[in-house]
């Protein structure tokens, strides 16, 4: 095309550069991309994705099905772009695509936020309908967000010369526009395309902030802003799309919408030499008169109607236009690059083609409301014969559909309808403001829509008509989907990959419908559309993330002491969202040689570690013990103040749930440990005990994890080491025994101390105020120089407890362990009852083919079988093996010098004794199941 | 992505709740036979329609309560206290 001298809505004084495909072009600002490569003689934008065909520019909008660019480069290029919708800039870079985009193997640089509103109306669409909507309900006062993706309100009035109240269009645009920009409550988002239909009007939308911008001006901004907006009342003015006529060779570059040739000579001033007009309704009518004022030669206009008596094609006939009714396209001929010469014309009726030489055959299959969002919240659609498309059914409560959405195609139609769902909106809402007169516009006497839809090809090849131009589908395609069985639209659909491209098929689902009615002979009615889904508009996945990436994506959570085990050089790993000193080597060392250092430091002098992550919660309240009673599997009544018990607790399915440490600080008062990773779910299930099933309970929980830094001080020289530390605290055996607490003072801190351990050593855990944790670890560490005291990490604390065969919960059990299991059937009161009891009953949770814990010592000492393997009695067995269980926890033992482990198998403790093997891809080692305590059976050291 | 009105809170967005499945299941004597335990534990009414439910504002107030919400629709026609039944609610 042509770029005429003047005209459009450009501003000829800034002249932008851009690069495409490596080559630097010039276009205007105003210009979208696809506007700019057209007007700089590019007429083929790209390659088709199943057959390469050279594809141009089809519209001017929303409806583009070829004009895809990847923008950008590096971390911030963005693949598979609709031309038509990139506003130019300085500096742009594009690449073409075929069909396909890359996605870049960097970060995405990109600058992505998100804001949530509330809205008493929304308006999707900045038409005349969406504008006169915004401006009513605006003025009753009502809160309003009006959504419009292109840079600036106007819409259809932007392409078209439509007179309001007797003036251009665009003056009444630029008032409205003003009046809504005066309007507090208003808020107007040019650049933003609405994606999602949520439940209870909720409205998702994505802006374009400062995509249009050249980079350099960028800075400070975000790229795009995804908006979750919720609504009391929604409007749809999200108008209607012109559909392209499926004949053959109906791809090629040259073949555009007749609305958008009408675009292009309005906003971007550019025009054709000669033009073939091909309707099937009125409207395109429009096309003929512009373009023929604009000195473009007619070459043809072609209506496939039988006769065209509507106001537009009755002007066009007085105005000496010769007018070909029942006359259609039956091909197209191409130059050497595939780009349109001629066309093929030839009546309905039958009869010779001739050929006629043009540069731009503009043609409409007819229109279809934009209903994806009415779609996305399941609104139905009925078709309309007069209009030849389907048209909304009963809008979704609390929601309108009006002016071309709603069939309505007339200007006149759209000012009226638009502005009277806005005061009915805001009516509706209890706003009673300003009411200013209708805009109006002179409509025509619109005729009847063509049925027509596909032109046979003459030579009865349907390999180049093509229906889907975006995913390369054509009518031989569906008649294959047919043959092959396919019915239903949404099979076909997946058949074909019809309506499965970026632009959800948008300008071809309607022919699709057609041609699989018209394949199977059913009333097309009936076979109707596929359905509309979120998101109606490509988004990227970064900014449906938005700021929640990278450091931003989960908290970090961190102990206390954190800064000290940085210091030591620790190894972290992960517990939920934790960081936990895994262990602490020393130079030289690797994770084997730093966990037998300190698993020895344990086990023969003293060592400490930072459990200050474990889920702690504070239960009070006269019903507190029977609470307690009624959630763990062991009786807790009966603990005297200042004792301790181990605590087990199952899901109401009898499975082990979590376990921890019970302490009574006080008749009415405990304070109750959890495993790091249940300390939110362990809280929760407790609440919600609490509030729904034993709401006359006097119990009130308070989470106190972050509330207490807790160290144990662990070993055979840990009473010395705390000896000198605590004021009025005997730690004496006999004053302090094993599962005893007391409160009192350490290292001049308010401490709590508790004898409990989970190592099998002496230990004294010791707990103070969470921002006094680093106080404590450096007088701990301080007063156990003399004794080599020595932190260590989970990886030695997970041997030290599998070593005396105690669980961690979620590593040893999974979702069907029992307590008895686990080896825990001791933990199970009989004389009370507790969440869970009733399903230990049920027969299937007795049986004694279940799994059960065990130790492992494999044969081979030097063997450490990885977590995980199963266990079998025969290795040679063929597959698929008899699996009698599988290894849940692996290690080397420094106490014992040799692997061993934890195992899950059936039958449980009555193998004891066997050789079971561990099949793997090389080799079964063989294992002697073992009873799981390992070391000091009698629990000596523990009680010391 | 739906507006729960916790009776508490008012109006939030989903993402602050936890659902918490049907709700008015009664926990049954723990001397009832296997099969009614087990209908207790594993089955609940999976209904095309109106749905009485449990939900816990997780990231709010931390307060259970129910919703009648249609499982069609996503319509949510009330909002109420554990203490009290989907009839009696306004
Ligand atoms: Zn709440």
């Amino acid at each position: 095309m042509k770029r005429r001298p003047s005209g459009g809505l450009l501003d000829r004084d800034r002249a932008l550069r851009f690069s495409w495909d490596g080559r630097t072009l010039s276009g205007f600002a105003g210009d979208t991309l696809a506007s700019a490569l057209l007007g700089n003689n590019v007429s083929t934008v790209g390659r088709s994705v199943a057959q390469g065909r050279p594809r141009g520019v089809m519209s001017a909008g929303l409806e583009e099905a070829h004009a895809f660019a990847q923008i950008g480069e590096g971390g911030a290029t963005e693949p598979l772009v609709r031309s038509t919708g990139v506003e130019l800039y300085e500096g742009l870079v594009a690449r073409s695509l075929s069909i396909r985009g890359v996605l870049s193997p960097e970060t995405d640089s990109g600058r992505f936020e998100k804001r949530y509103a509330h809205a008493d109306v929304m308006v999707v669409g900045g038409g005349p309908t969406g504008i006169a909507a915004a401006l009513a309900a605006g003025l009753q006062g009502a809160r309003v967000v009006i959504a419009d993706e292109g840079p600036e309100l106007g819409g259809a009035l932007l392409r078209d010369r439509y007179l309001i109240d007797g003036r251009p269009a665009a003056e009444w645009v630029r008032a409205a526009g003003l009046m809504l920009a005066g309007l507090p409550e208003v808020r107007v988002l040019p650049r933003t395309t609405a994606f999602a239909a949520l439940d209870q009007n909720g409205i998702v939308l994505a802006e374009r902030v400062s995509q249009h911008l050249p980079i350099a001006d960028r800075s400070g901004l975000a790229d795009r802003r995804l908006w979750r907006v919720r609504a009391k009342q929604v409007i749809l003015a999200t108008g209607a799309l012109e559909r392209p006529l499926v004949f053959p060779d109906n791809d090629r570059p040259g073949i555009m919408l007749a609305s958008a040739a009408r675009a292009y000579l309005h906003r971007f001033a550019l025009t054709p030499e000669r033009i073939v007009v091909f309707a099937t309704n009125d409207d395109a009518y429009r096309t003929v008169f512009d373009l023929h004022d604009a000195g473009v030669v007619i070459a043809a206009v072609l209506d496939a109607r039988d006769e065209a008596t509507g106001g537009l094609p009755r002007k066009a006939r007085q105005a000496g236009f010769e007018i070909e009714t029942g006359a259609v396209v039956t091909g197209t001929i191409g130059d050497q690059d595939g780009v349109l010469q001629a066309v093929r014309v030839a009546r309905l009726a039958g009869g010779g083609e001739r050929l006629v030489p043009c540069d731009l055959l503009a043609v409409s299959g007819g229109w279809d409301p934009n209903l994806n969002l009415h779609q996305q919240r399941r609104g139905a659609t009925r078709w309309d014969d007069r209009l030849a498309t389907f048209l909304p059914g009963a809008a979704v409560p609390m929601q309108t559909i009006v002016g071309a959405a709603n069939g309505r195609y007339g200007l006149n139609d759209c000012l009226v309808g638009g502005r009277e769902a806005g005061l009915a909106a805001a009516a509706a809402l209890g706003f009673a403001g300003t009411v200013v007169p209708a805009p109006s516009a002179g409509d025509e006497a619109e005729g009847e829509h063509a049925s027509v839809w596909h032109i046979t090809a003459p030579d009865g090849d349907e390999s180049r008509s093509f229906i889907d131009l975006h995913r390369d589908v054509t009518v031989a395609g569906v008649t294959r989907a047919l043959g092959a069985g396919v019915r239903h639209v949404e099979h076909v659909k997946r058949y074909t990959l019809i309506g499965t491209g970026v632009e959800q098929g948008r300008s071809a689902k309607v022919n699709a419908g057609r041609a699989v009615a018209g394949g199977i002979g059913l009333d097309f009615a009936q076979v109707g559309v596929s359905s509309g889904r979120p998101p109606a508009e490509p988004v990227p996945f970064a900014l449906l993330a938005a700021r929640s990436r990278g450091a931003l994506f989960e908290p970090v959570r961190t102990t206390p002491i954190h800064p000290a085990h940085v210091a030591l050089g620790a190894v972290f790993e992960d517990a939920g969202q934790w960081k936990r000193a895994r262990y602490y080597p020393r130079p030289g060392e690797g994770m084997s040689e730093a966990v037998v250092r300190e698993c020895l430091a344990v086990r023969n002098g003293v060592a400490l570690m930072d459990a200050s992550t474990l889920g702690k919660i504070d239960v009070q309240g006269p019903d507190s013990a029977k609470f307690l009673d009624r959630l763990y599997t062991n009786r807790i009544g009966t603990l005297k103040p200042g004792r301790a018990r181990y605590g087990l607790m199952c899901r109401l399915d009898g499975v082990v749930f979590d376990d921890g440490v019970v302490m009574r600080l006080e008749p009415n008062r405990f304070f109750v440990t959890t495993t790091t990773g249940n300390a939110g779910p362990v809280m929760e299930w407790m609440e919600q005990h609490l509030q729904t099933e034993w709401p006359d309970l006097r119990v009130w929980l308070t989470s106190v994890t972050e509330q207490w830094a807790t160290v144990p001080l662990v070993g055979p020289r840990a009473r010395e080491v705390l000896a000198p530390l605590v004021v009025g605290m005997d730690l004496s055996k006999e004053a302090f025994p094993f599962m005893a607490v007391k409160d009192g003072v350490v290292a001049g801190l308010p401490a709590r101390v508790a004898r409990v351990s989970f190592s099998g050593e002496l230990a004294f855990e010791v707990s103070v105020a969470w921002d006094q944790g680093l106080a404590l670890w450096d007088a701990l560490l301080d007063a156990g120089s003399a004794y080599a005291i020595t932190p260590y990490g989970t990886e030695a604390l997970d041997v030290l407890r599998t070593e005396k065969g105690y669980i961690i919960v979620g590593q040893d059990t999974d979702a069907t362990t029992t307590p008895a299991d686990a080896g825990l059937e001791w933990m199970i009161a009989q004389d009370k009852d507790f969440l869970g009891k009733r399903s230990l009953e049920r027969p299937a949770m007795q049986r004694t083919d279940r799994k059960g814990l065990v130790g492992i010592l494999p044969d081979d000492p030097g063997v450490v079988v990885p977590e995980g393997c199963h266990l079998v009695a025969d290795p040679n067995e063929a597959t698929p093996m008899t699996i009698l269980g599988h290894i849940t926890s692996s290690f080397v033992s420094p106490s014992i010098r040799r692997s061993f482990g934890l195992a899950m198998v059936t039958g449980g403790r009555a193998r004891v004794g066997q050789r079971l093997y561990a099949p793997m891809m090389n080799g079964a080692p063989a294992v002697t199941i073992v009873d799981p305590v390992f070391y000091d059976p009698k629990g000596a050291r523990r009680d010391g | 992505m739906l507006l729960i009105r916790c009776p508490w809170c008012g109006e939030r967005e989903e993402t602050e709740f936890r659902y918490g499945g049907q709700a008015h299941i009664a926990t049954p004597r723990s001397d009832v036979d296997d099969a009614s335990w087990a209908r207790f534990l594993f089955h609940r009414d999976n209904p095309a329609g109106p749905f009485a439910e449990r939900w816990v504002h997780i990231h709010g107030c931390r307060r259970w309560f129910h919703i009648v919400r249609d499982t069609l629709t996503h319509d949510i026609t009330r909002s109420y206290l554990p203490s009290e039944s989907p009839e009696d609610a306004g």
